[in-house]
């Protein structure tokens, strides 16, 4: 049901050609088909390590292969519909703005504090990493209410960890606040 | 009338007051988390998943079935009140939906849209009681080749047919695939893709992967894109409708019920076509007998595609129940929130555990009577939902994502796999790959292979037998028909701008954005 919008790329539709008058080719795509290559060919390389079983026709090895040597020809195949003029069409949504171009810097602010939370959850507990995650994200997104943001993570990760604890009798790290929660 | 009876049994283990309070819950966490703006259904389903972890199957059940509705409804709240819907299945209702708003009418769109969900998916539930058994019992008879091509078929129709461009979805289903692949060999015991690490030996949590997908995936493209200035919700008070507005929306909850199921009920599912196809008909109707208010905010163009939305998603259930397939989204994540009860969807459930079927069948009839009672009365309130800040918003989503793929197994490498899943996600709505096709790709293939190698062991290594069943080669006539319909089924697609210019209504992507402004 929530398949994204729909995304023709036919570029002589009237939606595509309005909302996004992008270049006539996007380079970009190029990436992302050798990216396809490398995933295919490793998956394709790795399945020749592994052992063939006894009794099993099938074995481990042809689904890799099969899916490694489809994927390295979609790469093939995007790279040459990207040189021929293919652009994607973005997805579009409720908060989404796409006459601006894109805002790497707040994507790259926000896997800044994700990672942070990575590295950091077994030591510090989710009460404290999930409320820092929060208010991390909240002002890489612009927030500047940064009092109430650190009061809305605590309580939110706070209450999270009790509701998992009595509730669902899950038991989060509590990290440095063990004994304290 | 022995389904009945079954279904009564189920409505026994589920009417204890514990599991209502559940089912109240759920309806509720799932409305509220589906009005947030940028949370279709299928992210409702999957961020809230965690919730149900510590419960028995049945309460977990009748509090899925909860969010599952609940999450729909917000969807459409979403549509309606903000004209910029979150997924495809809510495109035809917002066209009217909003135009009602507008109109001062954004109380009776949003009842009638309430009351047709209600019938649609009642009447849809019921059908599946009928359908699913009779579907699993002739499952039960197909070996291991039929089952093999059913999922061929339900990964090319998810793919060639319902994508916009067949290469991004096969891109898609190919990188779900190879995701599938990651983990320990069912037969051999060796890791494949895992990198040394026993972690990903372990397969990854397909809980992760949706999280990842939908929900991180989202909040990181919308920080890219972020809206300066927040779109207009319009104010609504209770929702109720007028002897006028239900004699109008009758006939449209029905027509939008049946088209909705069986598109629901096919491999070929989704929502789009039979919404589409509502929409049209109900314009069609109005104008024959000369009232046509489409293009000014009709209710019948809110009351079919609504019912049309909701029938084919109970529909979805009887390939899922009956099957194991998943064809839409929020079904996908719906069958791996089953598998984490260790419940394996497909011909053997509905024998092996009918008590857990038809309990989940009376919850799904149980949610959608309170999603009714509870959010008439709410809608005012999910309504204020929608102001929420949006740096506040979505970084509660990444919060919440956080904890789920956290809560499953309490190992900080899930968090880094939902990071890397969350920048894969980034990386398709970037490049317009769709979505559904890499979730079903991820938990269908190992499934097939599975499949695949009990056929050829049985068959001892004769490629043959994949064609030796009779059903298994009409599949396969289906799926080469499949293959090359696309250009045909093209022609039918809803295509949204064609449909507004249709009305005159010039609501090309930018002109509906200064509006909303």
């Amino acid at each position: 049901m929530s398949t994204p919008l729909d995304t023709p790329t036919d570029p002589g539709s009237a939606a595509s050609s309005r909302s996004t008058p992008g270049p006539d080719r996007d380079l970009a795509q190029l990436g992302l088909a050798a990216l396809l290559v490398v995933v295919g060919a490793y998956t394709f390389w790795e399945a020749t390590t592994l052992r063939v079983g006894f009794g099993d026709p099938v074995g481990p090895r042809v689904f890799p292969y099969v899916i490694g040597a489809v994927t390295v020809l979609l790469g093939v195949l995007l790279a040459i519909a990207t040189l021929r003029g293919d652009v994607p069409e973005a997805e579009g949504g409720e908060d989404i703005d796409l006459r601006h171009p894109a805002d790497w810097t707040t994507v790259l602010k926000l896997v800044g504090v994700l990672l942070f939370t990575v590295l950091t959850i077994s030591f510090l507990g989710w009460a404290v990493s999930g409320a820092l995650l929060f208010v991390g994200s909240a002002w890489s997104l612009g927030s500047r209410t940064l009092l109430r943001d650190v009061i809305v993570g605590f309580v939110l990760s706070v209450a999270s960890w009790y509701f998992f604890h009595e509730g669902l009798g899950v038991i989060l790290p509590a990290g440095i606040l063990d004994g304290v929660l | 009338m022995d389904n009945l009876g079954l279904l009564l049994d189920g409505f026994g283990a589920v009417l204890t007051p514990e599991n209502l309070l559940y089912a109240v819950i759920g309806v509720l966490l799932g409305t509220f988390v589906g009005v947030l703006p940028g949370i279709g259904p299928a992210m409702a389903v999957a961020l809230l998943l965690p919730v149900t972890y510590g419960l028995e199957p049945i309460s977990a059940f009748i509090m899925f079935a909860g969010i599952y509705y609940g999450g729909m409804y917000g969807g459409s709240t979403t549509a309606i009140l903000l004209n910029t819907p979150g997924e495809s299945a809510s495109v035809m209702t917002a066209l009217e939906g909003n135009l009602m708003a507008r109109a001062g009418r954004a109380a009776q769109a949003l009842a009638t849209a309430a009351i047709g969900s209600f019938i649609a998916g009642t009447i849809g539930t019921l059908l599946v009681v009928f359908f699913a058994p009779a579907l699993a019992s002739v499952a039960v008879e197909i070996g291991a080749p039929t089952y093999f091509a059913l999922m061929v078929l339900a990964m090319v129709m998810v793919t060639s047919v319902l994508g916009g461009s067949p290469l991004r979805g096969f891109i898609a289903l190919f990188l779900g695939l190879t995701i599938g692949l990651v983990g320990l060999d069912l037969n051999t015991g060796q890791s494949r893709l895992s990198f040394d690490q026993p972690l990903l030996a372990d397969r990854i949590d397909v809980v992760v992967v949706a999280v990842g997908i939908f929900a991180l995936g989202e909040a990181l493209w919308v920080a890219a894109h972020l809206r300066r200035n927040p779109a207009h919700v319009i104010p609504v008070g209770r929702p109720w409708m007028s002897r006028t507005d239900l004699k109008r929306s009758w006939g449209p909850w029905l027509r939008g019920t049946a088209y909705g199921f069986p598109f629901g009920a096919l491999p070929a599912g989704g929502a789009e076509i039979p919404t589409f196809l509502s929409y049209i008909t109900e314009k069609r109707i109005a104008a024959r007998k000369g009232h046509d208010e489409f293009g000014q905010g009709a209710i019948e163009g809110v009351a079919g595609p609504e019912a049309a939305n909701n029938a084919s998603a109970a529909g979805t259930f009887v390939p899922l129940l009956a099957l194991g397939l998943p064809v839409t989204a929020t079904s996908a994540v719906m069958l791996a929130a089953l598998q984490g009860y260790g419940i394996e969807p497909g011909p053997g459930l509905m024998t092996d555990q009918p008590e857990l079927v038809w309990a989940l069948l009376a919850s799904l009839l149980i949610g959608n009577v309170l999603l009714l009672v509870l959010n008439l009365p709410l809608a005012p309130l999910w309504a204020k939902l929608l102001r929420i800040p949006r740096p506040q918003l979505y970084a509660g989503i990444l919060f919440f994502a956080a904890l789920g793929a956290y809560a499953a197994n309490l190992q900080a490498f899930d968090l880094f796999l939902l990071l890397l899943l969350g920048l894969l996600g980034l990386m398709m709505r970037r490049f317009a790959l769709p979505v559904l096709p890499l979730i079903l790709g991820v938990i269908l293939g190992p499934l097939m292979e599975f499949r695949l190698r009990e056929a050829m062991a049985i068959s001892g290594g004769d490629v043959s037998a994949l064609w030796s069943e009779p059903l298994a080669i009409v599949i396969y006539v289906v799926v080469s028909i499949a293959v090359v319909a696309p250009f045909a089924v093209r022609r039918l697609r809803p295509a949204p701008a064609a449909v507004a210019e249709d009305q005159g209504l010039t609501s090309d992507d930018t002109h509906t954005e200064e509006k909303v402004r």
